[in-house]
């Protein structure tokens, strides 16, 4: 139970619920609720149903030959990116609009960077009539426009945030203004394990199906459930914390994360929070926060947007402290070239989020026994453009 | 001496007039002359805003406040050395206002000490969760002879209003609907009837009611049934079309009372 959320909210110093009053009524209501309704008999048949017959799971894990060839090491790709809607974050999307039905709520706010938690929420508005307004970033609106029609197609309404640098972040902001001002009937669909307690710990056990998976996909294929890495990128880390999730207390399982370096960790324009950030509060949780001294949140910078985020969950906050997860990063071009090498060598073209955790591959200095998942968190087609603008294959 | 704070609800009971504004807002010296135009106004208390990045709790117009402040190159520091000046002229209470994390940078024990030397007599922070006030701030603010305020709104339980009532020294800081700052212009039946229940509590603080409160009208409407009012976007609103604060601020204040 080391690296569980306490009674309080917190791992270790991280986590917590610093909100405005004007929040603590819905965030005390779900606090009081979420686990009873999500351990409910009657909750976890649909949610399991609706994670088999509508999102497709199980997600297959795949022997990448020509990967673990090149690499020196057998490495399995989980294979998330199969997921209807093209992510991981459809898991917890399933899982949390599921909730918000339980605790009679009618509306679903939710906010997004590259889009994938904004269609994923969508798409679980649309499956079950309910009314959907989305925040994004103006500037990744701009970037990100496939998802934009995505959504608007599923019925949503998206709202662009324009203050701060308009990106994730600000989103959010957006989204948390939106609930303060609509509190009763709407719930606010966090797409990462950020936000206060209980958002980290309910999207971490919503996600936590992709290393429930995992191992028994391993018994299944090798004999035994524990692999010597699982490899993750972390944004604000949901589907590294379900990767991770059933292996924290498998202390000889190495976990790694890898975080965006966009530019280079030292350049300014990077979002590699462990490696920049300290001890601060953002978006009614504590963790590790990009700040200037004057505790000013600095914004990020990735070539992918679903990594432009100046924090990190305090789950990978505590993790980082206390060393049971190694920290990485892999700059704009190393994950590029690692997304090309992957879409020529194993026919799968990863979303550039994904293809960090397969840039750190070549950091790592593996056995050839080893055995390595990789969880590709998503796939490529939202970022078809970006690809063709780096334009280097 | 004696907390201004505590002093100015001993002895007022009525129309307390609270006025909100960012500190380095419209230019980074303004936040001393446009305190001494307030006092001279004849405003009863003086919110003083720390600018944060991300401000959850405010609408546009105190996002732009805080945006331009921290443009103009507003920090914790030279905030607490502009109150060291401006407690030369002014000497109505002054507590500070803003998000927890600058603070937590400057550090906690720092802050409260620094603060109290430049003259402010306590804390708003509204994303400061009440228990760990109790748990981490409340000896050390008192120590000092400070005091916090803390927020509550129409979905605030009456077993948390008390709770809070219990944890104050000086007066409750009740929003007048659940949203953030500068969203209504008025207050509708649901809201009167929650001001109504709010006076009927018998709370041992003095409450003010605050968000919302932008002209004569509802500032009237609030004291019936507070000892007061907070003002903060109609306020800023103000400053950012004034070419002349200390004539236009008297106006504004003359024309609420
Ligand atoms: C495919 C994909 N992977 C990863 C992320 C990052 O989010 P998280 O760290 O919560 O998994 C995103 C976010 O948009 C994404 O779309």
């Amino acid at each position: 139970m080391k690296y569980q959320v306490n009674e309080k909210g917190f791992y270790g110093q991280f986590g917590g619920a610093y909100i405005p009053e004007m929040l603590y009524p819905n965030i005390e209501e779900l606090r009081l609720q979420y686990l009873q309704i999500i351990n409910e008999p009657s909750f976890q048949s649909e949610f399991d149903q609706l994670l088999k017959d509508y999102v497709g799971r199980p997600t297959p894990l795949f022997l990448a030959k020509r990967l673990s060839k090149k690499y020196k090491a057998n490495i399995y790709l989980k294979r998330e990116d199969l997921c209807h809607t093209g992510a991981h974050k459809i898991n917890n999307t399933i899982g949390q609009i599921l909730v918000a039905k339980k605790l009679g709520k009618q509306k679903i706010i939710a906010e997004t960077g590259a889009g994938q938690h904004g269609v994923a929420t969508a798409t679980v508005c649309a499956l079950m009539g309910m009314e959907c307004i989305v925040y994004m970033g103006q500037l990744d609106i701009e970037r990100q426009r496939p998802n934009v029609e995505r959504m608007r197609i599923l019925g949503a309404k998206v709202v662009p945030a324009t203050s701060g640098n308009m990106t994730l972040k600000d989103a959010t902001n957006e989204a948390m203004r939106h609930w303060i001002n609509h509190p009763t009937d709407t719930h606010y669909i966090i797409g990462s394990v950020v936000g206060p307690h209980p958002y980290p710990d309910m999207v971490s056990r919503f996600q936590s199906v992709i290393s429930e998976e995992i191992k028994s996909q391993l018994i299944h294929e090798l004999g035994n459930p524990f692999p010597d890495y699982v490899i993750a990128c972390v944004g604000g880390g949901s589907n590294a914390a379900g990767a991770f999730y059933h292996f924290l207390n498998d202390e000889h399982v190495n976990l790694v994360a890898v975080e965006a370096a966009g530019k280079g960790v030292d350049s300014g324009e990077s979002a590699a929070t462990t490696a920049l950030g300290k001890v601060g509060i953002l978006h009614g949780s504590k963790s590790l926060l990009m700040q200037t001294a004057d505790g000013q949140v600095v914004e990020p910078y990735s070539i992918s947007a679903g990594l432009d985020y100046p924090g990190i969950g305090p789950l990978h906050a505590h993790l980082f402290e206390t060393g049971r997860v190694q920290f990485l990063s892999a700059t704009d071009d190393e994950a590029m070239n690692a997304g090309i090498e992957l879409s020529r060598m194993e026919g799968i073209i990863p979303a550039i989020e994904s293809a960090h955790a397969v840039a750190a591959l070549s950091q790592l200095s593996l056995n050839e026994d080893d055995v390595v998942v990789i969880n590709l968190s998503g796939r490529g087609d939202k970022d078809l453009e970006t690809y063709i603008r780096w334009g280097k294959y | 001496m004696k907390n201004r704070v505590v002093s100015l609800f001993e002895k007022k009971k009525k129309n307390i007039l609270s006025v909100f504004y960012t500190a380095g807002f419209p230019s980074l010296n303004a936040t001393k002359e446009i305190a001494e135009a307030l006092q001279q106004g004849g405003v009863d208390m003086i919110e003083l805003g720390i600018p944060f990045s991300d401000p959850v709790a405010d609408g546009p117009t105190i996002q732009a406040s805080n945006k331009i402040a921290l443009d103009n190159g507003m920090t914790v520091t030279l905030l607490l050395e502009q109150l060291k000046q401006i407690r030369k002229t002014v000497s109505v209470p002054i507590l500070l206002m803003g998000y927890l994390n600058p603070v937590l940078q400057y550090g906690i024990e720092r802050f409260v000490k620094d603060a109290a030397a430049a003259g402010a007599d306590g804390f708003i922070l509204p994303d400061l969760p009440l228990d760990e006030y109790l748990d981490s701030w409340q000896s050390l603010v008192e120590q000092h002879g400070l005091v916090t305020t803390f927020l509550i709104s129409p979905t605030t339980s009456e077993e948390r209003i008390r709770k809070v009532d219990a944890a104050t020294k000086g007066f409750i800081y009740a929003v007048s609907s659940s949203s953030t700052t500068g969203t209504r212009t008025g207050f509708d039946e649901d809201q009167v009837a929650y001001f109504k229940r709010l006076q009927s509590m018998q709370l041992k603080n003095s409450f003010l009611i605050g968000f919302g409160v932008s002209n004569r009208e509802t500032y009237q409407t609030v004291c019936e049934y507070a000892n007061g009012a907070i003002i903060g976007s109609a306020f800023i609103k103000l400053l950012q079309s004034s070419t002349n604060h200390q004539q236009d601020i008297q106006t504004f204040i003359s024309q609420l009372k």
